[in-house]
């Protein structure tokens, strides 16, 4: 059977959230396998979420803010790039590729990036093949 | 009352010792019914006796291999409250970092590879073999190591590595002079807030960090927080109840009480509290503040890596 990734993205509200709504609006096509969850602000998202949707099966997991200087409230998206730098490392020393997770800044009106991205990331994580986390986890030996 | 260690360094079972003369005050109130540390009794004890028959048992040590996780099952059966005593059985532990190998990675080195080892034969140990007489056996050595709450039920949880010995002379007194006793679940015998908000050295309010250095690369002034001049401490995700020990003895927190109360995961809250103080915008400036922290999985996951989200190594 064909692999069609699962992939969770992260999107801020401001910005990431209203390219990918441009995206739609303007009628772009792209890769169906990005589930988009609207946060407030990329510096809402804790690692936790991000540990948790590989959890429980993501094959990916994106995350958009708006870009450096454009934060809704000043200063998220730097939050959101420290935490995720410190969180490449982290999943490199858990077995992890750090392929599977990517930060991008998408603004408002960049809904054409995000059509393109959605493709590429798609493209990624197909090449990478299903992430193992959720069938390793689940079995104790 | 019952003290099992199960993959432990024996800290735990000291520590209930370190009551000193207070132990007569226990076994004043309670029988001790079985302690491998201290007293000669025989797993065929325990099976012997009628469920619940132990009032309450402590079990310190994580579940790493198939006689750890018998005597747990055995141990919950015959017990009436089951404690998780110490950091490896609430949390994994130091053991628990081996979950960062394989079965595999660990027999490789231990029996193959270490410097000291001669082994041409390849000999590993074998859960069971046979001799001349019968079978020999040994316990089975697991591929995870897990905290005592992933094999059996848990009543109640005493984190700490060890726990203090005054929190447990506590808890074992309110036990024993029936005293209203917790939910079922709760972690006892500890705080409810974060270290920091007990800890006693200088802090600003704006933490700001460039620069990470390991405890022996910087001078600590004695005064103050940690975290400010630069040294990793895992107080703001760690649970509060130890009295800063470590911190009144000069040395940052290594989160052995655990996460915070409302929180899964300790590494998690940790790398968010980091990603809040790092003093940098620039990507490139970031990575290199970020590669000051040469570990961070073994860092901030010391104590709680088989109870974290990510509970192993997955390649």
């Amino acid at each position: 059977m064909e692999f069609k990734p699962e992939i969770v993205a992260f999107l801020c509200n401001w910005c990431s959230y209203t390219g990918a709504d441009l995206a739609g609006t303007s009628r772009m096509e792209y890769k169906p396998n990005v589930r988009a969850i609207r946060v407030m602000c990329s510096g809402r998202i804790e690692p936790t979420f991000i540990l948790r949707a590989f959890k429980r099966g993501a094959d990916g997991v994106l995350v958009c803010g708006c870009h450096p200087g454009d934060c809704h409230y000043q200063e998220g998206n730097y939050r959101c790039l420290r935490r995720f730098s410190l969180l490449q490392k982290y999943i490199q020393q858990m077995g992890i590729e750090t392929e599977r997770m990517k930060l991008e800044w998408i603004s408002a009106s960049e809904g054409k990036q995000f059509a393109e991205l959605a493709n590429s990331f798609t493209e990624t994580i197909r090449e990478l093949g299903p992430c193992k986390i959720k069938e390793t986890l689940e079995v104790f030996t | 009352m019952a003290v099992y260690w199960g993959s432990a360094c024996g800290g735990c079972c000291v520590s209930v010792l370190d009551v000193h003369e207070k132990l007569f005050d226990v076994i004043a109130v309670a029988d001790l019914v079985f302690w491998p540390i201290a007293l000669d009794f025989k797993y065929k004890d325990v099976e012997n006796m009628p469920d619940k028959h132990i009032d309450i048992t402590l079990y310190n040590g994580a579940v790493r291999n198939s006689e750890n996780l018998r005597i747990a099952r055995l141990l919950r059966q015959k017990s009436r409250i089951l404690v998780a005593y110490g950091s490896c059985s609430h949390l994994g532990g130091i053991p628990g970092m081996a979950n960062f190998s394989s079965k595999e990675d660990i027999f490789r080195r231990v029996y193959q590879e270490s410097e000291s080892t001669v082994n041409s034969d390849k000999v590993r140990p074998l859960a069971e073999y046979q001799v001349a007489e019968g079978i020999l056996e040994l316990p089975e050595f697991y591929n995870d190591v897990r905290p005592l709450s992933q094999v059996v039920h848990v009543d109640y949880i005493i984190p700490g590595c060890p726990p203090q010995t005054e929190r447990l002379l506590e808890v074992f007194m309110a036990i024993a002079t029936g005293a209203e006793l917790p939910p079922i679940g709760s972690v006892i015998g500890s705080g409810t807030k974060a270290q920091c908000d007990e800890c006693i050295r200088k802090k600003t309010e704006n933490k700001r960090i460039k620069k990470f250095y390991r405890p022996w690369e910087i001078v600590d002034d004695g005064v103050t927080c940690f975290m400010e001049q630069g040294i990793l401490c895992m107080g703001p995700a760690t649970r509060s109840g130890c009295g800063y020990r470590c911190i009144k003895g000069n040395a940052p927190c290594r989160g052995c009480y655990g996460p915070t109360p409302g929180t899964s995961d300790p590494g998690a809250k940790m790398m968010s509290a980091i990603a809040s103080i790092i003093d940098a915008k620039e990507p490139e400036e970031i990575e290199k503040i970020v590669e000051g922290i040469v570990d961070p999985a073994g860092t901030f996951y010391r104590f709680s890596l088989p109870a974290s989200i990510i509970r192993r190594n997955v390649s």
